[in-house]
Formats: C-alpha cells, structure tokens, sequence
C-alpha cells in the first residue's frame, strides 16, 4: 500500500447533510444549533470524559508518535491530513486542552490547543463524518487509542447542541417509532417473508419458513433490516432460514425488533443505543424464545457480543448453553462441526470467493471461544460450501482489514466520493487477488459492507454482483431435502 | 551552605511534590472513572492473564508499535530502554550501599547513553522528514525531544569530558532525603542536568508524558473479552435496571 503525501484540506468540503428539527428533538437533542453553543459543547465535552475512561486516557496519552497516521483508510483514500487518526483524534483534543488541562489553559499555542469557535465545529462536522469508528487506528496505536470512541463523542457533542447529521438521525427516528432503519411496517415486512417462502419453494420445492412474531420457537433471529429485500443481503436470509430448516431448529423473527442495527452506536448516545438495544430484551421475552441469535451485520454484532449484556442483560431467561447473542456463523458452524449439514459444494463453483473482514467483527466482537475466532469461522464456512476460496493479501484482512468505507454512519450519497475514496485500499487489496487468483466474487457478513461494496464496485470497474452474503454461499449449497 | 545547594535541594524538593502528586492525581482520576462498556481492541485475550500478558508485552516490546513501524518501533523502544537502563543505573546516587544489581548493568552502561540520545534524534528526524509526522508536532512536541536530549547529552557529557564528583552528588542526594542539607558540587555540566532532569519532572504531569500511567489504564488494552460471559457494569451503565422492566 502506498502511502501518499499530504493535501491539506482537500476534503475539508465533504460533509453530509444536517438534520432537520424534526430528526432531532425526537431523540432528545435541540432542533437546531442553540443560543451560547460554544459554551454549551465545551460543558458536554466535560461531561462526556468524566464519564469515560477511555476519553480521558485517551486525550491524555497520545505521544503523536505518528504510527496511526497512516492507517487510516480515509487518509489512505483521500490524502486529506486531517483524515490521519492522530489529527482527527486532534481536531477534539485541541479543544480539550484549551478548556480542561493546565497546559491548554496556560500554553495554549505550544500544546497546540483550540478555543471552541464555528470554524472549529465546522470541521469537527466535515472529519467527523469522515471516519468510520472502524477501530484500525487503535490496533496499530501503541496505547490503544481508538479514534472511533472520539468520533462518538464528537458526534455526541455535535447533537447535544444541535448539529446533528440527516442520515443517521433519520434512521433513528425511524427505528424508534417503526422498528427499523428502513422504515419497513409490520405487514410490509410480513408480506416479504411470505414471497420469500414462495421462492425457496419453487427454487427447492421445500417448504422452508420465514417465520415472524411466533410464540415459543426456539430462537429469535435478529438480522439487520437490509436483509429483507436489498442484493446481496437477502440471499444470506434466505439461506438463515435454509439452515434452521436443515437443523430442525424452531425460529422466529419478530416486528418489535426487526432490525439488528443499532445506530445509536455511531452518535456517541448512549440513551438511543440503550433505548433500541432494549427492543430486543422485549421481543425475547415477549416471545418466550430460548436463544437469540444475530444475523449477518458488523456494527450490530459489536453492539450485540461487546454491548448486550450490559445494556439489557441478564439473560438468564434464556437457555444457558448457549452464548447470547450468537452469531449466525456460529450457529451454522456449529452444524457443521457436528455432520449435521449437507452441502453440494459444486453449486458454488461458477465463483472463486474472497472474504472482507467487517471492522467491527474483526476489531471490535468475537466468534467461538478463542481469540481470533471471527476470523476462522465465517472463512471455515465459506470453505465448506466453495470449492474455491483465496484470502486477500494477509495485511488487509483479519484483525488490520480495511474498513468498507461506508460504516459508522455515512453510508448516505451526499457522502459518496467520500466512499468511493475510502474504498480504495480494500479495493486495492481486492483487485490483487483477481489478478494473481482468479477471484470473481467477495463475500462479507455486514450489511453496511455488502450496501456499500455494491454501489462502489463500479467505480472501480468491478461488476456489482461480485458481492455475496455468506448465508447466500450457504443458501446455493446446502442441500436440503437431506432431511425431508 | 552554597546558595547553589540551597536551590537545588529546593528545586527537587519541589519538582519531586509536583511529579509525585500530580501523577498520583491522575492515576486516581484514571482510576476513578468509569468505562460503561467494554471496548477492547480484539482479537483480545479471554482471561485476566492473558490481559496481563498483553500488557506485558505493550510495555517491554511494544507490541502494537511494532505491528505498526518499524523505525518508530525501532528509535523508540532504543530509547526506552536505555532510559530505563539509566534510571535504573542512577539508583546509585538513592541508595547505599548501591543495589548489588547494579553491578550487572556496568557493561551496559557504556552505551545507555549514547543509545538514549541516539533514539532520541531518530524519532526527532523523522518530525523533521515524514511529512504525516512533522503535521501532527506541536511546538511541544519538539521541545520536549530538546529537554531529553539534553538531558542524555549533559549525562554524557559529565562522563567523558567534565567528570563531576559522583560521591559528594551521592551525599547531596541521600542528605536530600534524610532533610539533612550536604553541599551540591557546583559543576556546569551537573547543574545543567540536575535542571532538565527537575523541569522533566514538573511537566511530566501536565503533559504527553502521562503515557507512561495512561497505558495500563487504556480500555481497549486491559479489558478482558469475556462480555458474553460475564455482565459487566460501570458508570452509567451500572444504572440500568432491567429486572424491573422484566417483570413490570
Ligand atoms: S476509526 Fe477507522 S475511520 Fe476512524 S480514524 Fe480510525 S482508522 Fe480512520
Ligand atoms: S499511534 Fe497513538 S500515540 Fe501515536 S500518534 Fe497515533 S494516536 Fe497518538
């Protein structure tokens, strides 16, 4: 990967849309920019590391040593310096320093530190929706700081006074009131699960269920909402529902929580992250399932491995031998460990298949019981289902992959040259394998990744439909009527 | 009594309150806030050991900085551990009769130094000739790779060009901690050093340094990855009160 020089300020115009009033004072934050703001982001600034280890560390330590600078597939894609995590992590620090440290306060120009002005939030609003909070930066920094847990509380701060941003405070709004990021009513989404059942029928001849809101099963799958009609992600619910068949394991998914996602994440608000965390507690029990398990989405499975059980635990209603949450991979690999699955691996052989490393399941959550687990087994399942399978180059994937350019929140098109730049070294990465191994198809297990890959791919002259699920590898595969 | 000694007995007495009790402060502001959710950098170890393992690690080979650059990796850790090497050394001038395992590092010793300055000015060029690096240093920054250097250099100095009279240095400093005033010897090169070594000591707190206590503290590095199995709580998460949703 070449590293290349600096272009200061060349994305300094790249920011997404403001919300409006109405996407704001729903979640609790002002409608707009309020009077004496200055003021008023500084006193939640204050709050903000004093209820946070790792803020307060994490301004403290940095040694701008330099090692994250670049590390960063922004800086990396855009050559804007201001997208290095250290400057990043700089853009808050200067201000913290200015208002809560003896050496900002006394020496500010030589620590380099910021009074709180419009200019100042100006870029706070461009950079801060300039990273992905895909934690690469904090495995690569020799004290952990993770840039991503400054990006939240920028944004935290941004909404406490009134500066929030459209795409993500829309969505909010939305799971809020309907109980997903798209906005998909509950006999919208009925529908779609009955003309899924339709099609794996008339594909298979099985009758496979796509089951919703139903007492008693055995699992509650929660799966992110783009599953349920957008390419690629549907193939990977088809084929959950093809396993659960397989397994004989009783399933359900359910309208309270129809979405896995969890957005309140990437503002930094630990009352929205709460708040949508806390449907899933509720449709569990409501339901009276007996595990719970995640579908294919990286923010959400953060959310749900590192998050869950202090958000709405304890989860001692539910069946303890098994983790709560699993993931997906977990479950099928289990299966497969056990004989318990069939697959006609030749359905997968028109592909040769890479794998891309979703950020937050690589750095940020776990598969299985060992560390490094969420490396092994979506890879263990994709080769037991293809023949074919070539990893990308090995300081791009696991736990230094490249984030897909679209995560933490601005996966929205005003934001588009933004991604396609922040796409480039996966892009990179994954045109070497197509080059020295054939590759024709990359599969992810997020639907941030799969939604953002399928609109980037053409711009860098890849076809779209190179972007697979892996429940969708899965779904070609398996073969059912084993058990009919 | 020289007003020499008079001021430096002052100066350390001094510069050791601030350094002791600001660090403490910190630490406890560390210590006292809390992380609400668990944010470890994985993959990251299962256990408490595995924990302490990977902090071990963080802190005698720079793990992560090694996965990162090698030249920073490689300037940094030189100086690191020549600087250890020496503070070790001047344990010398604290105790009496000196630590018998200072007799193991005599060898060492001889390029400590020169090592310490050496990875010095290796990090400090490359403020100079990376351009990522030289846009993200403060003036502070490079003041503070001058008063390291500095340091080594007048370390240096006093050995092979201005030897200074290391027993009545020795007598200065165990009179210093038994409040029992000992003349100071009024060489150039120690006062020098003594100086940078005091003004290091007063900023230590206050400043970047503050990476050395931040470390052990970083969440991402010494949180265990058990959040599956273990419920944890702390700060405002400790609030939340689910039992009583359940049931209502
Ligand atoms: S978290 Fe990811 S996007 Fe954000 S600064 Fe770090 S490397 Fe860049
Ligand atoms: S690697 Fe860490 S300490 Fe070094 S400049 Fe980046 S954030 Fe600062």
């Amino acid at each position: 990967m070449k590293v290349p020089h600096l272009e200061p300020d060349s994305m300094v115009g790249s920011k997404p849309y403001v919300s409006k009033p109405e996407h704001n004072t729903p979640l609790g934050f002002p409608g707009e920019l309020v009077e004496g703001w200055e003021q008023k982001a500084v006193t939640k600034l204050g709050e903000l590391v004093s209820q946070s280890r790792a803020l307060q560390v994490f301004l403290d330590s940095c040694v701008k040593c330099g090692a994250c600078t670049d590390k960063c597939h922004y800086y990396l894609g855009t050559s804007d310096p201001k997208n290095m995590p250290v400057a990043r992590q700089d853009l808050l620090r200067s201000v913290y320093r200015r208002h809560f440290t003896f050496a900002g306060k006394f020496f500010p120009k030589l620590v380099g530190a910021r009074d709180m002005t419009k200019e100042v939030l100006d870029e706070w609003y461009s950079y801060f929706h300039q990273c992905s909070q895909c934690r690469r930066c904090s495995v690569y920094c020799p004290y952990g700081i993770d840039t991503a847990e400054i990006s939240m509380a920028a944004r935290e701060v941004m909404d406490s006074i009134g500066q929030g941003q459209k795409y993500t405070n829309e969505i909010l709004v939305k799971v809020h009131k309907i109980g997903n990021n798209l906005g998909l009513p509950g006999p919208a989404l009925a529908n779609t699960l009955e003309g899924l059942e339709e099609d794996v029928k008339e594909d298979t001849g099985v009758d496979v269920k796509y089951p919703l809101d139903v007492k008693g099963a055995e699992v509650l799958l929660v799966t992110p909402s783009a599953d349920f009609f957008a390419e690629p992600h549907v193939d990977g619910l088809i084929g959950y529902g093809k396993v659960f068949h397989a397994a004989g394991v009783s399933w359900t998914l359910s309208t309270h929580a129809s979405e896995a996602g969890n957005f309140g994440m990437f503002v930094g608000s630990s009352a929205n992250l709460h708040k949508i965390a806390m449907r899933i507690r509720e449709a569990a029990l409501d339901l009276g399932v007996k595990r719970i398990v995640v579908g294919e989405c990286g923010h959400a499975w953060r959310v749900a491995y590192s998050f869950w059980n202090t958000l709405i635990g304890p989860f001692d209603f539910l069946d303890p031998r098994y983790p709560v949450p699993q993931h997906i991979c977990e479950f099928t690999y289990d299966l497969i460990q056990k004989g318990a699955l069939k697959f006609d691996k030749s359905a997968n052989d028109d592909k040769v298949v890479t794998f891309h490393d979703s950020c937050n399941v690589a750095r940020a959550s776990r598969m299985g019981n060992m560390p490094g687990g969420q490396f092994v087994i979506p890879r263990e399942i994709i080769k037991a289902t293809c023949n074919h399978f070539h990893d990308m180059a090995p300081e791009t994937i696991g736990e230094g992959t490249f984030c897909c350019g679209g995560g933490g929140g601005i996966l929205t098109d005003e934001l588009i040259d933004l991604r396609i730049k922040g796409a480039m070294p996966r892009m990179q990465a994954l045109k070497d394998v197509i080059e020295e191994h054939g590759v024709t198809h990359m599969a992810a297990i997020c639907a941030i990744c799969k939604a953002q890959f399928t609109k980037i791919v053409p711009y860098y002259k890849l076809p779209m439909d190179m972007i697979q699920s892996v429940h969708g590898l899965v779904s070609n595969a398996i073969v059912l009527n084993a058990k009919q | 009594m020289s007003a020499v000694t008079v001021i430096y007995a002052l100066l350390f007495y001094i510069a050791t309150a601030i350094l002791v009790i600001g660090v403490a402060r910190k630490i406890f502001i560390y210590a006292r806030t809390p992380q609400p959710l668990k944010i470890p950098t994985t993959p990251a170890p299962t256990t408490r050991l595995g924990v302490a393992a990977r902090m071990v690690r963080e802190v005698t080979v720079f793990e992560s900085l090694f996965k990162s650059n090698k030249w920073t990796w490689l300037f940094g850790w030189i100086f690191h551990l020549c600087l250890f090497v020496e503070l070790t050394w001047h344990l010398r001038y604290f105790i009496e009769p000196s630590p018998f395992f200072l007799s193991w590092l005599q060898w060492f010793i001889n390029f400590t130094g020169y090592g310490m300055v050496l990875g010095l000015l290796g990090l400090w060029g490359r403020r100079f000739l990376v351009d990522r690096v030289r846009y993200i240093s403060n003036l502070s920054d490079h003041l503070m790779l001058a008063l390291l250097v500095g340091i080594g250099a007048s370390g240096l100095s006093m050995k092979f060009l201005f030897h200074t009279d290391i027993v009545s240095l020795k007598a200065f400093f165990l009179g210093l901690m038994s409040f029992s005033l000992q003349p100071l010897p009024a060489d150039p090169a120690l006062l020098v050093h003594l100086t940078l070594v005091a003004t290091l000591m007063i900023i230590f707190p206050v400043s970047k340094l503050l990476h050395a206590p931040g470390v052990f503290f970083s969440p991402t590095r010494n949180q265990v990855d058990n959040s599956r199995e273990k419920r944890w709580v702390a700060g405002w998460s400790a609030a939340i009160d689910n039992t009583k949703k359940a049931a209502g």
